[in-house]
């Protein structure tokens, strides 16, 4: 009787059912893009004309703030497909299919990583109809391939960070309500940073939490790719954020889902 | 398989408590090879935590455990290989149909595609579930679902069964067929861990029984030594009116007199010959009976009797007297 286990192959094997799962509720996918893009056409056509002007370019207006705030709007979008994660881990686990996963000889992390790598697929399906939406309203972009793909590299890298931690957060979720509560600051952190006003025109307090915040570095990393403007110190700290997210909520995600289950 | 002829699971010593509330307090089971064993017991008595801990879910406080050969401690990704498991509550993903849950198991157990369908196909046919195979887990009935979560853990022909109350809640024909399926599994020489409230569950199915209460076995034998402790039945003489009753009261003065419902619970086993014997002794003291019932002892009278609990875990005192009695009895 062997005994060996397989992560990779059960890992692809439960990132097959996540897939599955999503195909059958495409509405999900949808749904968590759908707040993102509410938020950018209300951004763009209700504040833009005046947000724009205060940006103090020389166009200034609402195609130069569109420009501005598509980098929040993904992040936003990121946070949202997090949120999304946070809910299917703790219907998982409310649903008892988890203890059968417990009760069979398959590479425990395999049921974690699943969830990681389809939700970061899902992440980017997401971002990927939000960038649609942000294009048809005007959105254009200086960046050449290289640029393209550093940026959708820096939103994978994102969205794998955010992706552990939201697992983390559904696993220590009692009920299916709290995991879609708790996630719910990760969704509003890009309206206190640099997402859609510059920080510099904040009170001193609120602007020293913007500027130190995780996803600042990030937006301006985006921002600076997009745009044709790279900034290495902001990438570097993006960096930096993104992989201590990501081992912060592999390894709380790790010991929340070994430790023994109580009655 | 292995051919030694150790038991499929050997528990001794078997404790577990959730904080300082003790859910399991010493606990010793033996279950052969291709047989049925059923863990009797009322609600909160520790059965599902037996099952979550034999089945590698949990972990014990103490003990030793041998499942399928292997130690439970120490290899139990050998003891996950060769169990099968049904909780109480449906471990199905709702989201899937029900092919596609079983081709998930199928997966799991690094079955080759081809024979992951095969497999599935052939469990759906097994479990009547042919018709509703490409149909989303959500719309199944609650009987649908139990067969599918039955189904899923026998894809990786497991040589251990574990069915934490299987019928609960289902209706007859559904148990019916619950039934059938642990006889047929039986027959192929599956061995069968089963919890149930049903007495007659346990009495229909299971070669062994073991009655659970507080976290102490209270009994273990077959469901006719189980029976064999409650001495005796009785016969239930409904009287035609007061006079009568008082008239049988003084022929049968050992018997328990119900003045209200006007009837006598008179001590008789429930033989022929015992029955003709009562109803001389009827006969002899001139008594208008109305009716007669004859009441041999089953499961609930031992149920009952062994899971006693005056007050209604009132005290924390354990359970007084009778179960305590039964079980010095049996030793």
């Amino acid at each position: 009787m062997t005994t060996t286990t397989y992560p990779v192959r059960d890992s692809a094997t439960m990132l097959r059912r996540n897939l599955k799962r999503m195909r059958r509720y495409p509405s999900m996918t949808v749904l968590l893009a759908g707040m993102p893009v509410v938020f950018l056409l209300l951004f763009v056509y209700v504040f833009g004309g005046t947000l724009g002007a205060g940006l103090g370019g020389p166009a200034g207006g609402r195609a130069e703030y569109l420009t501005y705030v598509v980098p929040g709007i993904l992040l936003m979008a990121i946070a949202a497909a997090a949120q999304g994660t946070a809910i299917s881990v703790a219907m998982d686990m409310t649903e008892g299919i988890i203890a059968r996963f417990r009760t069979m000889a398959i590479a425990r992390s395999s049921v974690l990583t699943g969830h990681v790598l389809g939700s970061v697929i899902q992440s980017m399906l997401s971002l990927g109809i939000v960038l649609v939406v942000a294009v048809a309203l005007g959105f254009r972009s200086s960046a050449g391939v290289l640029n393209w793909a550093a940026a959708i590299g820096v939103l994978a890298m994102t969205a794998f960070a955010l992706v552990w931690f939201s697992v983390a957060l559904g696993l220590v979720s009692k009920s299916v309500e709290t995991a879609s509560n708790l996630p719910m600051p990760l969704t509003l952190l890009p309206l206190l940073g640099s997402g859609f006003v510059p920080t510099s025109s904040m009170p001193a307090g609120l602007r020293q939490f913007a500027e130190y915040q995780p996803f600042t570095p990030i937006i301006e990393t985006l921002r600076g790719l997009l745009t044709g403007s790279p900034h290495g110190a902001d990438a570097l700290a993006a960096i930096a954020w993104c992989a201590g997210i990501a081992v912060v909520g592999y390894l709380w995600a790790r010991k929340l889902y070994t430790r023994v289950p109580t009655q | 398989m292995s051919t030694s002829h150790a038991p499929a699971i050997r528990a001794t010593g078997l404790r577990k408590s959730f904080g300082t509330h003790v859910v399991l307090d010493g606990i010793d089971l033996t279950v052969e090879r291709g047989t049925v064993f059923a863990l009797l017991g009322p609600n909160g008595a520790g059965k599902t935590t037996t099952v979550q801990i034999l089945s590698t879910l949990i972990s014990a406080d103490a003990g030793d455990v041998r499942v399928a050969d292997h130690d439970l401690a120490t290899e139990p990704d050998a003891v996950r290989a060769a169990i099968g498991v049904t909780g109480q509550f449906s471990a199905v993903d709702a989201l899937l149909t029900g092919a596609e849950n079983l081709l998930l198991m199928a997966d799991l157990h690094h079955l080759d595609r081809k024979q992951g369908r095969i497999r599935a196909r052939d469990l759906l046919e097994r479990f009547d579930l042919v018709e509703a195979a490409g149909k989303p887990v959500a719309t199944y009935s609650g009987g649908m679902r139990r067969r599918l979560d039955l189904a899923m853990g026998l894809v990786g022909s497991p040589r251990i069964v574990f069915l934490d109350e299987p019928t609960a809640g289902l209706d007859p024909r559904s148990r019916q067929t619950m039934w059938q399926i642990v006889r047929d599994l039986v027959a192929d020489g599956v061995t069968i861990f089963l919890t149930t409230q049903y007495l007659d569950e346990a009495d229909h199915l299971a070669d062994r029984i073991a009655v659970l209460d507080h976290g102490t076995l209270v009994a273990e034998g077959t469901a006719a030594e189980l029976k064999r402790l409650i001495p005796g039945g009785h016969v239930s003489l409904q009287l035609a009116n007061a006079d009568a009753l008082g008239a049988a009261a003084l022929a049968f003065g050992e018997a328990a007199v119900n003045a209200d419902q006007l009837t006598i619970q008179v001590p008789c086993e429930s033989s022929t010959t015992a029955l003709r014997a009562l109803l001389d002794r009827i006969d002899a003291a001139a008594v208008a009976v109305d009716t007669l019932s004859v009441h041999s002892p089953d499961l609930d009278d031992v149920f009952l009797a062994l899971t006693d609990r005056p007050g209604e875990r009132a005290s924390t005192a354990p359970p007084a007297s009778t179960a305590t009695r039964i079980k010095e009895t049996l030793r």
